[in-house]
């Protein structure tokens, strides 16, 4: 609660032009079929979570599945129907128009999915262009924005114009100008859908290494379940406005809380998911092998050393403190067992 | 049976083709009806039929109803200038202070308020034109004659042309380069030497005057109805009618409301260019992609900073096009109101038209078409215009246009002194060369038209005997032969085969306004003309567009050629057909094809752009010929776009039927030309505008319901 960077209680939007009544009307208990009939349609429905400082919340879903109009409820594009949104202990919603324009010009970033970039303006103007909204001079804002260029690594083209760079160069502006004035929090609504696979891969790797360095808090929304995977620290998948479920990775892999979360996980490679502390158990007395794994290594790495073993292996800490035991079986199990594992 | 049941539609235009046909031939031509010209119907005649309504007496020869209809909105002219009368004199008298005498006054609201605008758009021009000619009315504006009369010095000296003139090359190439201020200078060295600087200067003040003002109307107007839906619904029914409605009509009642001059031609200028400005600024508004504008929000604009830094510098397109818009009309307009008494080129080129001579006509139309292609361009180079942000400049990089502009100055007037002493006649070249004084071609240009009539005499008056006696005269007669009643059925069956039952009231009702105006015979004529043109330009226009689009560079060259040939005022195309036909329907006609034939050529090439290049591909692969691609994909592809072009050409060609009244036609055109020089002629010019404007609307309304379903069948829109 201390540092939740964003909350959401109970969160509705609802299309429509008697919206507001008929929630009030349905008492929290939303059913988007009996809305739809009435010439409603139902965007989020009831989503509570809370962001941590420096977390990475994706939110992963098909689309018309709310995860859009969640973000926009967030980031106050849109205001919500009904529910509470805080942002750093404050209540977004309550803030007059003045008091959200400084937020956004301080805190927030957003990178679009078709990068939004201002066609009549160079590279380095449309990064420069929410400092120079903010008022800062000329000078200093071309000299802000000719360093997220090279943050970027786009120099050398700050002078061109959109329409003359290519996808992934356009969305690497994108993400420039939704950083240049450094804030806190950053929304990134499908940033790499429209990139071909190799240059999704690339920005995918790109957008770690910028968080690494960074910190922010992130809200990232993708419908590419192996995007969140590999990039969450924590995945919410939507369903028509609900939250189905919101974990970590592993725990979405291994417990997936409806049928629906499942039909994703099915296919997922697991050794490249989960890590050894994921599915290690008790440390106990039994006598172990020579060999030790560190707990936070991807099965995927060590699969093939434990599987030469017989005997339990041993799981450790950064310290080399023992905190749990695998046996090779239990490799076996997660990687080929699929079903029987997950329940 | 089995094309008509594959074609229903067809089956139902045959049907409607001969229910109408046997309309017109059962139903016989009245013994005493004749198509009656000029001014004979207002005289009195024993055998016409009166009918008294809001007080007012219509008279007319009443005719079996299946012919003709009776025309009961004869009274809504004379209601219309009761009504306005009434309004300027009579409508909220108030006391309004009067500076010069000192006291208050009593005037009617509306008088007052009229006054105050034509006061403020004098104001306006004058200091434009006086800071380019010199005079004194500025200085008055601030004090009074009777103070110039004591300070004689007192008065804006103007400009000598050579510091305009290197003004317009020093903004060209600030704007864009060495080209556009190589061109600048050529055209202000050509209006110069050519002895057309004054009324050019006269004419550019009041274009300067109006075509800002029309673009921050328009634009404002544009914004206001793009953020409010109640704003749109106002004004959308005021805009349709606004694009079909003749220039020329306008004219009419801003005189009862704002007195002839300059300040009445720029408002009803404005009156007339802010429509195409609002619906460009709206549809470029409305097609911004809601990310763009979500960024903007995003990056933390306000409402302010989000629509003038976000969202109107994307949707810069239509936005140009519509300034673009804006200065065509404006020249447009500086021609046609110097009917109600504005100076200058447009002036100039009636005058010379009016003594048929073409030379002197040729070069004022060429000024002007010059004057506007060069401000196309600019506005252009301005919206177009970067900023260096990383220039390490020195203080003479940075402002050397204003250091040259500096310098000009210093020169001309240098010079202009220095002239002073050199040119003893009395006229100083260096500051003004006069009207007169100017090298002229203009004998070159009438002996040319001499050299014409003389050479081609014969082949051209075959050429025109026959066009006008078996092409012309049949085809007018076919028009006005056609009983109200057939009328009726043909334009209602093709609504309600094209749109259904609404489309057929729509249509209907736009017709029945016309039937009921006095001037059924006159409308006919007008439709005749305006299809006989569209159906010539189309041909050409789209035939010219299909060659053209086979190759890039000469797509390219004649959208190039369109655009400057859309810089054209209108009137300037009656020149060259008055060399060639004289005063003649030949004239008309053939400058309503030129006119026309540019929206026909320009849609085609565009619409056949538009079909994607997948399809082409797709195409190639099944191995297509060349003919078989154009005929099997393109055409159907591209055709909902080549028919708004349509739509273009109809309107282009029935504004030019309009205003070749000049020439003298017998149709709706000349009665409004008639009703500028009638006392009473607001609500008759009005009316009359509105039955031009509607026969407009009856094509655009079933065209754009055609094209509305064609697109959602193609799947394109």
């Amino acid at each position: 609660m201390t540092n939740a960077v964003i909350k959401c209680d109970s969160v509705y939007k609802i299309f429509g032009v008697n919206a507001k009544k008929m929630l009030q009307d349905a008492n929290g208990n939303v059913d988007a079929k009996k809305f739809q009939d009435n010439g409603c349609i139902v965007g989020v429905n009831n989503a509570s979570f809370e962001v941590l400082k420096g977390e990475m919340l994706v939110v992963m879903g098909l689309s018309g599945s709310g995860k859009s109009t969640l973000l926009r409820c967030i980031s106050r594009l849109t205001d919500a129907t009904s529910g509470k949104i805080f942002i750093e202990g404050q209540d977004l919603l309550l803030l007059n128009n003045k008091e959200l324009i400084d937020l956004r010009r301080n805190k927030m970033g957003m990178v679009f999915q078709s990068f939004a970039l201002l066609p009549h303006k160079t590279v380095l103007e449309n990064i420069a262009f929410p400092l120079q909204i903010k008022g800062i001079e000329d000078q200093e804002s071309i000299n802000k924005a000719m360093d997220m260029v090279k943050l970027v690594g786009l120099d050398g083209r700050e002078n061109y114009f959109p329409r003359e760079l290519s996808g992934g160069q356009q969305q690497r502006v994108g993400i420039a100008r939704s950083l240049a004035v450094e804030p806190d929090i950053w929304f990134l609504d499908e940033p790499f859908s429209a990139l071909d696979p190799l240059i999704r891969k690339e920005m995918q790797d790109e957008f770690l290494r910028l968080q690494e360095k960074l910190q922010k808090t992130i809200m990232f929304i993708t419908h590419d379940f192996d995007e969140a995977l590999k990039l969450a620290d924590r995945i919410a998948i939507m369903k028509d406005g609900i939250i189905e479920q919101l974990d970590t990775p592993a725990n979405i892999v291994l417990n997936p809380a409806t049928e629906y979360v499942r039909k994703f996980t099915q296919e997922v490679p697991r050794e490249k998911v989960l890590k050894i502390e994921d599915i290690m158990e008790k440390p106990h007395n039994e006598n172990l092998s020579d060999l030790k794994v560190l707990k936070n290594e991807t099965i995927e790495n060590v699969a093939e050393k434990i599987l030469t073993q017989e005997k339990s292996v041993g799981v450790i800490d950064e310290n080399n403190q023992i905190v749990g035991t695998v046996h090779p079986s239990k490799i076996i199990n997660t990687v080929f067992g699929g079903k029987k594992n997950s329940d | 049976m089995e094309l008509i049941k594959k074609n229903p539609k067809l089956f139902q235009w045959l049907f409607l083709l001969i229910v109408f046909f046997f309309l017109c031939f059962a139903i016989e031509v009245p013994e005493t009806y004749k198509f009656i010209r000029g001014q004979a119907e207002f005289i009195k005649d024993p055998n016409q039929s009166t009918y008294t309504l809001f007080g007012a007496e219509v008279r007319y020869y009443a005719f079996d109803v299946f012919w003709r209809l009776p025309p009961l909105l004869g009274w809504l002219p004379i209601w219309i200038n009761d009504s306005l009368f009434f309004l300027m004199n009579e409508w909220m008298p108030m006391e309004f202070w009067n500076e010069s005498t000192q006291s208050y006054k009593t005037r009617p609201l509306i008088l007052q308020l009229t006054r105050n605008m034509t006061a403020f758009m004098t104001f306006l021009i004058e200091l434009i034109r006086e800071i380019m000619l010199g005079g004194v009315q500025t200085v008055v504006a601030f004090t009074s004659w009777d103070w110039i009369d004591a300070n004689p010095w007192a008065k804006l000296p103007g400009l000598p042309w050579t510091i305009v003139a290197a003004g317009a090359v020093i903004l060209g190439y600030n704007l864009s380069g060495k080209g556009l201020a190589l061109f600048a200078g050529i055209v202000m060295i050509y209006i110069s030497i050519f002895g057309q600087w004054k009324p050019s200067m006269q004419t550019l003040s009041f274009i300067l005057v109006a075509a800002p003002l029309s673009f921050i109307f328009g634009l404002g107007l544009g914004i206001a109805a793009f953020k409010s839906k109640r704003v749109e619904k106002f004004l959308s029914p005021i805009l349709l009618v606004m694009q079909t409605m003749p220039q020329y009509a306008v004219l009419v009642p801003a005189i009862v409301l704002f007195g002839v001059g300059d300040h009445a031609a720029v408002i009803i200028t404005m009156v007339v260019a802010v429509p195409p400005m609002i619906l460009l600024t709206l549809l470029g508004l409305r097609g911004i992609p809601p990310e763009i504008a979500e960024a903007g929000r995003m990056s933390g604009c306000n409402n302010w900073q989000l629509m003038f830094k976000v969202l109107i510098p994307t949707a810069r397109r239509d936005i140009l096009i519509g300034v673009n818009q804006v200065i065509m009309v404006c020249f447009s307009m500086a021609v046609i109101s110097a009917f109600i008494g504005a100076k200058g080129l447009g002036f100039n080129l009636l005058l010379a038209l009016n003594q048929l001579n073409i030379g002197l006509a040729l070069e004022a139309g060429l000024c002007i078409s010059l004057i506007a292609i060069l401000l196309d361009k600019m506005s252009l180079a301005w919206a177009n215009k970067q900023i260096d942000y990383f220039g390490n400049l020195t203080f003479f990089e940075q402002h050397k246009n204003g250091l040259f502009f500096a310098g000009a100055v210093l020169i001309g007037i240098i010079l202009a002194y220095a002239g002073s002493f050199y040119f003893k006649e009395g006229f100083n070249y260096f500051f003004e060369v006069p009207h007169n004084k100017g090298i002229s071609t203009a004998d070159f240009w009438n002996r040319g038209v001499d050299w014409i009539w003389d050479t081609f005499f014969h082949t051209l008056k075959i050429f025109n005997t026959w066009l006008i006696v078996d092409v012309l005269q049949p085809m007018r007669a076919a028009y006005l032969r056609m009983p109200i009643v057939a009328t009726f059925v043909l334009v209602m069956g093709a609504g309600y085969i094209i749109g259904g039952i609404r489309s057929a009231f729509v249509v209907g009702a736009l017709t029945l306004f016309i039937a009921l105006s006095p001037w059924w015979d006159r409308a006919l004529v007008t439709t005749y003309m305006a299809t006989f043109g569209v159906i010539i330009s189309c041909t050409i226009g789209f035939t010219v567009g299909t060659l053209c689009f086979q190759n890039k560079y000469t797509t390219n060259f004649m959208l190039g050629v369109c655009d400057i040939f859309q810089t054209f005022p209108s009137f300037v195309y009656l020149i060259p057909v008055m060399m060639l036909f004289g005063v003649t329907d030949t004239s008309v006609l053939i400058a309503v094809v030129v006119y026309a034939t540019i929206p026909a050529t320009r849609y085609t090439i565009e619409g056949l752009r538009s079909v994607p290049a997948a399809l082409h591909d797709a195409a190639s692969m099944s191995g297509v010929t060349k003919i078989q691609r154009l005929m099997k994909i393109e055409f159907p592809l591209a055709f909902p776009h080549m028919m708004l072009g349509l739509n273009q050409t109809i309107v282009f060609a029935l504004f030019m039927v309009i205003i070749g009244a000049f020439i003298g036609t017998e149709d709706l055109g000349q009665y409004i030309l008639k009703a500028l020089s009638d006392k009473k002629g607001a609500g008759i010019g009005l009316t009359l505008g509105l039955c031009v404007a509607f026969i407009g609307l009856v094509f655009d309304h079933l065209i754009r319901t055609w094209v509305g379903q064609r697109k959602k069948h193609l799947g394109i829109d």
